[in-house]
């Protein structure tokens, strides 16, 4: 590693040079596609409308070739609003004003102005993006690597104890043969060394599988119970794309993610009525309904798509989800410390949810599992003071030392991340 | 030149051999072992049972343990409200209003459910202070035994009914009856004065009375005939250097004492370079909290405050002519008040507490003799909490008894209980046709009503308050009204013919006043409004004195050898508090005492009545029993004409020899619920009616009643084994003239301890040192500031969810508080009952840097983290309790029982081995109930070991808001539940690393005063105190304080390191020696 280090330093010299070359085409090619992701996907959809109109061709409508003029109204659609006759229909049309986005800057208006009309050129069947198709691995499993092992030392283990006995039958033959008088041997099952031998293996293989399952106890890696809508995450957060942030958006601020409320489901529901492009959906055996699923958040909604207009909000119920991850009393944990803090990617704890039709505990939750984390995580530590937490710039004790090659990152672990009191109070 | 000893109980001062025996053991019980002497095998549980036990218990918790886990559910909102994030707290400023008492507040609301008070830093006389009872009273909404519906009584019992029919029987009775009236305790509220007015003036021949259950009319009234009108004033305690108290308890009840403390304590804090302090006086008859921390104090029959203001005001007007006052001390102590007072005169104030027109009009004529009018008390604002006027009440019970009433509304007052003739009043009650109570709660006088109404609690109310004429402090609701109750404003209102809210009312009311919605949304969102309005209310007149003094030497004086007198504790106040768990197990600051009322005598009393001579080292036997049981001898008290009375003694030194005080507020009804019933003894029928006002001082004969009945005290068992550096106090002059006694000890811990480098922290130890690389956590406790009232223990016990164990749990020493506050008499070595002060030491953990209660936790269970906090992990801990039995503070508790129900087995509540638990217990545990858990911290459960974390749920939530906006924690961004409620700023928090932080500069301002306790076995507390300083002339030799500091005395050589100098003061200090190690080097 060490002698490797100079090249390693001009390497990342190298990419970042490449990096801030490249860095100002790189916001609309790249961005756009995930701006539009992050803040419009949720209410516009490029082909039809959905909470907000389709957004194909939005330049050949009202005054949107000029983004300074779009910007202005996604900055503040309340004001724009205000003295434009164009956005009030919008808003008699679609029954509400669009959410501002105070901070998108015209780069970035640009940018997915750019992303739309190259989709909407492409049409509903454009060609897929990069992350549509899911690469299965074929990496040989280790599991079935312990299977294979386990059958073989037991195969073994058997042929052991089959030639032992071949040779004390053999020597007892030769015994006879040559007249030696020797005691008549003990069945194998009634040898004391076997049934020791047996008793430790016992013991040892029994206890090392009663303190793991004992330590197990109330972990519920892969608990996925049925939930009284069957929500698919895959056809949300995979197929669709929506940011988890936009239905989880308390984990940013809150130590609960939380499940969104009715409300917010109907943002995008009071459009879409109908499960009908995505793939067929199957819990386990059985097929699955997805228009009929919407029609059980209807109820609960108390809407009636027959008689969108007559929807009153304030009459739905919430819906009783059955909890999947679930901590202990004793453990405090925090998501904002987390998600916004820490900058840790939700998948990290809650896996591939982009691929989970019902929605499954993926991490075990331990505290194992926890601590390890803790770890090798490095904390958004300012190393620089210019980048990172500014709330890091207090340990003055760490700064001098990655200034001196002590250390060359701080890790959860070093501000205290293993002690009980982190989370156990 | 005598020496003082600090002392906590009797033997501690009489005998301490035999005290330091007696507290070998920390629980004096005998340990449930069977005999082992013999063989083992005969013994009752052999070795042979012990594994089956074990076997069973281990086979037992892991099928326990192994049950299916339950499916739990998330239910999220319907419709989220935008601006609540689930999980995260909300603030609401609102107001806490006991009858009089206001004191604005800030709800911290989660999830929908307030769970803990805070003061309202906004606030301009309370400043964010709260009381004890101020931060208990969340957990008075969610009291299962509060009223859930309209009722109306059908024969004896009370049956549920609805507003409909309440409102409309009520109605009807109302028009027929001739002579309506509204009672309630004193009302604050501007806008419910005006719904008052509108309602009597739909009912002609109604009227309004107001009644408190301790009252002020004395003063009120005395305030009247000296020009004042009917008007209490703002009393400005930080603009006096000399406090005469006559009988005044005004940091623990008194007016509003939250105000009072803010403003004592500015007087009280010193600055070392320049120390100087007020300097206050109490006269009383037995030891209150604020006789308690005052410079001098002395004693007097109750009844002879009068004579005592007399005294006073001849001393200043010559024309006055002074009564004979036959005790010598006391009369020494007159004199000196007086030249206290004339000396400063402008800057003098004096109080009284008496309830006696004539005392109070001869205070008046006093303030106006030493100039007290517009500098220290101020007639410009005037104060609201009080307005009952006595007669008014008689008279009322009079016209009920002949009939002339036909309606009584009851709001706030309980006659039926606070009425010294409680008799009287239910039996006038039941003349009248209509009688309706608004109550929360199932009191004395609402049990007796026709109809109840039952109103909010004031954290799902609307409203307003108005403490000064020219501050509002406004309601809003914390949450939806839990319950089937409507705002009593809205019954009147609707019973008046306005089909208005009160809510709608109260807007209307205030958008008016203020001239828009708006800036009523803003004071709202404030909660508090300080109004322009000036009063002029005449200037003084001192016409009355005459017939004041006259009034004194006519009063009636007590029959009978001993007088009783009534007072208030800071935790059940006037009996408000009976019937919340934590006041009712919150120590008395005094008496250390939970769970009920007792009679406190002096000892000269205990040993003429009961033969118990704790001043007497010979009288051993006795003595011990007395102090070490919680079994105390039981007196009779005949105060005649009255009902006579048994309650338990506790011997208190520095009380007048003839005064025996019992507290108001006991004696509760079943009704009230659990947590009052059948704890203490009423004792409000010992008062009486002189014509004009209420007396709380009554003529006794006492006998002894021959049994014992139990105290739950909390102190006796925490003992520090004759470790006096733990408590350090002295008074002005000897700090003045000897101020290095702190720092001398310091440096000869250093000389003694630290020669390689000079560095005690690092040298004087085998252990390495932590490394704190970010932020080290610190606390800073000033004694001079800290008064004892409670309000910290309480805040504690809320913020942390620490249980209520009951009176027989607190018996056997099992209290769970986080936080005690030590009280240590001070007297001479010989001369227990000569008080000179008391000490009043907050103890909590104090997170040692080289903790001893870690090292000696088998599986690691507490342990130091990189903050410097002393962590517990409770699912760790196995309970061996070796960290209490090694920690030198004795601030560990252990959960000796399921207090919380937090165990995995149900009904481990009321096994009998563990003896059953209180009622209060399972009350606490109700599902109602348990909605005020703080659910950022865990409910422990039984057989871990629990102490203060430092609130590290607020440090911790702190750094995550710091991190989440990415910028450093600011110095004050995170605070402990117990330094946000203080009143009096004793307590500073915070990261120490950081040079410029409070902390920090507090423990640079203060090197002579700060102080560790127990510094000098190298524990490394970071909880450091200042210690306390008296203002009197005496000066005290050092060496009080134990072995460590007698190495170096008054013959070591002069200072010429810089470390003993007496700035200022040439004279000869005593100081550390040079530095020996310097010859090493």
């Amino acid at each position: 590693m060490i002698p490797c280090k100079p090249t390693a330093t001009k390497l990342k010299l190298f990419i970042l040079s490449f990096v801030v070359v490249f860095a100002f085409k790189s916001v609309s090619a790249q961005d756009g596609k995930a701006l539009f992701q992050a803040k419009c996907q949720s209410c516009h959809n490029i082909f039809k409308d959905l909470t907000g109109p389709a957004l194909g061709g939005l330049e050949e409508r009202h005054k949107w070739a000029d983004h300074n003029e779009l910007k202005a109204w996604i900055n503040n659609p309340g004001g724009y609003m205000a003295k434009d006759a164009y956005t009030q229909g919008l808003k008699a049309k679609y029954g509400s004003v669009m959410t501002s986005f105070p901070d998108v800057t015209l780069p970035e208006v640009t940018a997915i102005v750019d992303y739309i009309n190259k989709t909407y050129a492409a049409g509903p069947g454009g060609p897929k993006g990069p992350g549509d198709d899911t690469v299965s691995s074929n990496a040989p499993d280790k599991s079935q690597n312990a299977v294979i092992f386990g059958v073989i030392s037991l195969i073994l283990a058997i042929i052991a104890l089959v030639l032992m006995q071949v040779n004390s039958n053999l020597k007892k033959m030769s015994d006879d043969a040559e007249g030696i008088d020797r005691p008549e041997p003990v069945a194998f099952y009634r040898n004391k060394v076997y049934i020791a031998m047996f008793a430790i293996v016992f013991f040892i293989i029994g206890g090392y599988f009663t303190t793991k399952g004992m330590i197990g106890l109330q972990r519920q890696t892969n608990y996925h119970p049925e939930q009284p809508i069957f929500f698919s995450h895959k056809v949300h957060a995979g197929i669709n794309q929506i940011n988890c942030l936009y239905c989880h958006g308390n984990a940013w601020e809150s130590k609960s993610a939380a499940i969104p409320s009715t409300n917010v489901c109907m943002n995008c529901h009071k459009a879409i009525q109908s499960y009908e492009k995505g793939p067929e959906l199957f819990d386990g055996e059985t097929k699955i309904d997805g228009t009929a699923e919407i029609a059980k958040l209807y109820k609960y909604a108390g809407f009636d798509p027959k008689n969108a207009a007559a929807w009153d909000p304030s009459k739905a119920k919430p819906i009783e989800w059955n909890k999947v991850h679930n901590l202990p009393d004793h453990v405090f944990f925090s998501h904002a410390q987390h998600v916004k803090a820490g900058n840790v990617q939700c998948q990290t704890c809650h896996g591939e949810v982009t691929s989970m039709n019902t929605i499954q505990q993926f991490s075990e939750l331990s505290m194992g599992w926890c601590v390890n984390c803790h770890r090798q995580t490095k904390v958004q530590f300012n190393y620089d003071s210019t980048s990172g937490n500014k709330f890091y710039s207090i340990y003055e004790k760490f700064h001098n030392d990655i200034k001196s090659g002590k250390m060359d990152s701080v890790t959860v672990k070093d501000i205290g991340g293993l002690e009980c009191q982190k989370c156990h109070y | 030149m005598s020496q003082n000893k600090y002392w906590q109980n009797f033997g501690q001062v009489t005998d301490p051999e035999k005290f330091q025996k007696q507290v070998q053991d920390e629980f004096k019980e005998e340990l449930p072992f069977e005999d082992i002497d013999g063989k083992l095998v005969d013994a009752k549980a052999p070795r042979r049972d012990f594994l089956k036990y074990l076997g069973f218990s281990t086979a037992a918790a892991t099928l326990a343990a192994s049950c299916k886990v339950p499916v739990r559910k998330a239910i999220p909102f319907a419709n989220k409200p935008e601006n609540i994030i689930p999980g995260e707290a909300k603030y609401y400023a609102t107001t806490y209003i006991q009858d009089g008492d206001v004191i604005p507040v800030v709800a911290k609301v989660r999830d929908g459910r307030p769970i803990k008070i805070e003061g309202n830093t906004l606030s301009p006389y309370t400043k964010g202070g709260t009381t004890a009872r101020a931060q208990a009273s969340v957990l008075d909404l969610y009291d299962m035994f509060r009223i859930t519906h309209p009722k109306r009584k059908a024969g004896d019992k009370f049956e549920e009914t609805t507003y409909e029919f309440v409102d409309k029987a009520i109605a009807e009775g109302l028009a027929g009856a001739s002579g309506v009236v509204l009672l309630t305790s004193t009302v604050v509220s501007p806008s419910t004065k005006q719904i008052i007015t509108e309602f009597l003036a739909k009912y002609p021949g109604s009227r309004h009375v107001t009644a408190d259950a301790v009252s002020y009319s004395g003063m009120l009234l005395a305030n009247e005939a000296s020009g004042f009108g009917r008007n209490l004033p703002t009393y400005n305690f930080g603009a006096a250097k000399v406090i005469v108290s006559l009988d005044a308890d005004f940091l623990g009840n008194w007016m509003n004492p939250v105000e009072n403390g803010l403003g004592y304590g500015k007087g009280r804090k010193i600055d070392e370079k320049n120390p100087t302090m007020s300097k206050h006086f109490q006269f009383e008859g037995y030891l209150s909290t604020t006789g308690a921390n005052a410079d001098e104090r002395f004693t007097h029959r109750p009844s002879e405050t009068g004579v005592v203001a007399q005294a006073i005001l001849a001393g200043l007007d010559g024309s006055v002519a002074a009564p004979s006052i036959a005790d010598a001390k006391l009369k020494a102590g007159i004199a000196k008040v007086v030249n206290a007072l004339k000396a400063n005169n402008g800057s003098s104030l004096v109080v009284s507490g008496s309830n006696d027109v004539n005392v109070q009009i001869l205070v008046n004529a006093i303030n106006n003799a030493v100039g007290a009018y517009g500098t220290t008390v101020s007639w410009a604002t005037t104060s609201n909490y009080r307005a009952g006027i006595d007669k008014d009440l008689v008279d009322l019970i009079a016209q009920m008894e002949a009939g002339q009433v036909g309606a009584l509304l009851v709001y706030g007052a309980n006659p039926a209980y606070h009425y010294h003739d409680a008799d009287k009043f239910k039996a006038a009650l039941k003349k009248v046709k209509l009688s309706v109570s608004f109550g929360e709660k199932m009191d004395e006088t609402t049990e007796l009503c026709q109809y109840i109404v039952p109103t909010h609690n004031y954290l799902e109310s609307w409203g307003d308050a108005a403490p000064k004429n020219n501050l509002v402090s406004f309601l809003q609701p914390t949450i939806y009204p839990l319950f089937k109750t409507r705002p009593y404003q809205t019954s009147l209102l609707k019973w008046a013919g306005n089909n208005t809210d009160y809510e709608t009312y109260f807007r209307n009311y205030w958008s008016a006043q203020l001239g828009s919605e708006a800036a009523f949304e803003k004071a709202l969102q404030d909660g508090v409004l300080e109004l322009m309005t000036t009063l002029s209310i005449g200037t003084y007149n001192g016409g009355g004195v005459g017939n004041g003094i006259a009034g004194i030497a006519s009063a009636k004086k007590p029959a009978g050898k001993y007088e009783v007198v009534l007072y208030q504790k800071v935790s059940i106040g006037t009996g408000t508090g009976a019937y919340n768990p934590w006041l009712q197990e919150l120590p008395d600051p005094i008496s250390k005492a939970t769970w009920g009322n007792y009679a406190l005598i002096s000892m000269s009393m205990a040993k003429e009545m009961l033969g118990i001579d704790l001043a007497n080292k010979d009288n051993e036997r006795a003595n011990n029993n007395y102090e070490y049981y919680p079994d105390k001898p039981v007196i009779k008290i005949a105060v005649a004409g009255k009902k006579e009375i048994e309650l338990p003694i506790l011997v208190i030194p520095g009380m007048n020899a003839n005064t025996i005080a019992i507290a108001v507020g006991y004696g509760r009804n079943e009704a009230l619920g659990k947590t009052a019933a059948g704890v203490g003894q009423g004792v409000y029928h010992l008062g009486s009616f002189n014509g004009s006002t209420f007396s709380y001082v009554a003529g006794a004969e006492i006998t002894d009643a021959k049994r014992k009945e139990k105290i739950a005290q909390m102190q006796i068992h925490n003992s520090y084994e004759g470790r006096v550096e733990v408590v350090r106090e002295t008074t002005l002059a000897s700090f003045i003239k000897d101020p290095n006694e702190i720092t001398d000890f310091r440096q000869d811990l250093l000389d003694k301890y630290a020669k390689a480098n000079n560095d005690f922290r690092k040298d004087a130890t085998l252990y390495g040192v932590h490394d704190m690389p970010g932020l080290k956590w610190g606390m800073n406790i000033d004694m001079n500031a800290c008064y004892g009232c409670g309000a910290c223990v309480v805040a504690c016990h809320t913020e942390n969810n620490v249980p209520v164990v009951g009176k027989s749990e607190v018996l056997r020493f099992h209290d769970m508080h986080w936080l005690r506050i030590d009280r240590y008499f001070v007297s001479d070595e010989n001369n227990p009952d000569d008080l000179k002060g008391v000490v009043f030491q907050p103890m909590m953990c104090q997170h040692c840097d080289n903790a001893p209660c870690e090292n000696v936790c088998p599986v690691a269970a507490t342990n130091h983290s990189a903050e410097g906090i002393n962590q517990m992990a409770y699912n760790r801990c196995i309970g061996t309790r070796y960290c209490a039995n090694n920690c030198p503070f004795k601030v560990r508790r252990f959960n000796w029982s399921d207090y919380t129900g937090a165990d995995s087995f149900p009904n481990n509540q009321d096994q009998q081995i563990v003896g059953k638990l209180d009622p209060v217990v399972h009350q606490m545990n109700d599902e109602l109930t348990r909605m005020v858990l703080n659910p950022d911290v865990t409910v422990r459960s039984r057989g871990v070991m629990e102490k203060c974390s430092f609130c590290i749920q607020r440090t911790q939530a702190a750094k995550l808001n710091a991190k989440k906006e990415g910028r450093p924690l600011q110095d004050g961004e995170a605070k402990t539940a117990c330094q946000q409620a203080c009143a009096g700023d004793a307590i500073i928090f915070g990261n120490v690393n950081d040079h410029n932080s409070q902390i920090s500069l507090v423990r640079k301002e203060n090197p002579k005063r700060m102080y560790q306790v127990l510094e000098q076995i190298h524990v490394l507390p970071n909880v450091t105190y200042l210690s306390k300083v008296r203002n009197t002339e005496e000066i005290l030799h050092r060496g009080g304080h134990g072995a460590a500091a007698e190495g170096h005395g008054e013959d070591s050589a002069p200072a010429n390191d810089g470390h003993g100098k007496a700035e200022g003061h040439g004279e000869a200090v005593p100081s550390a020696q040079p530095k020996e190690a310097e010859a090493h080097h």
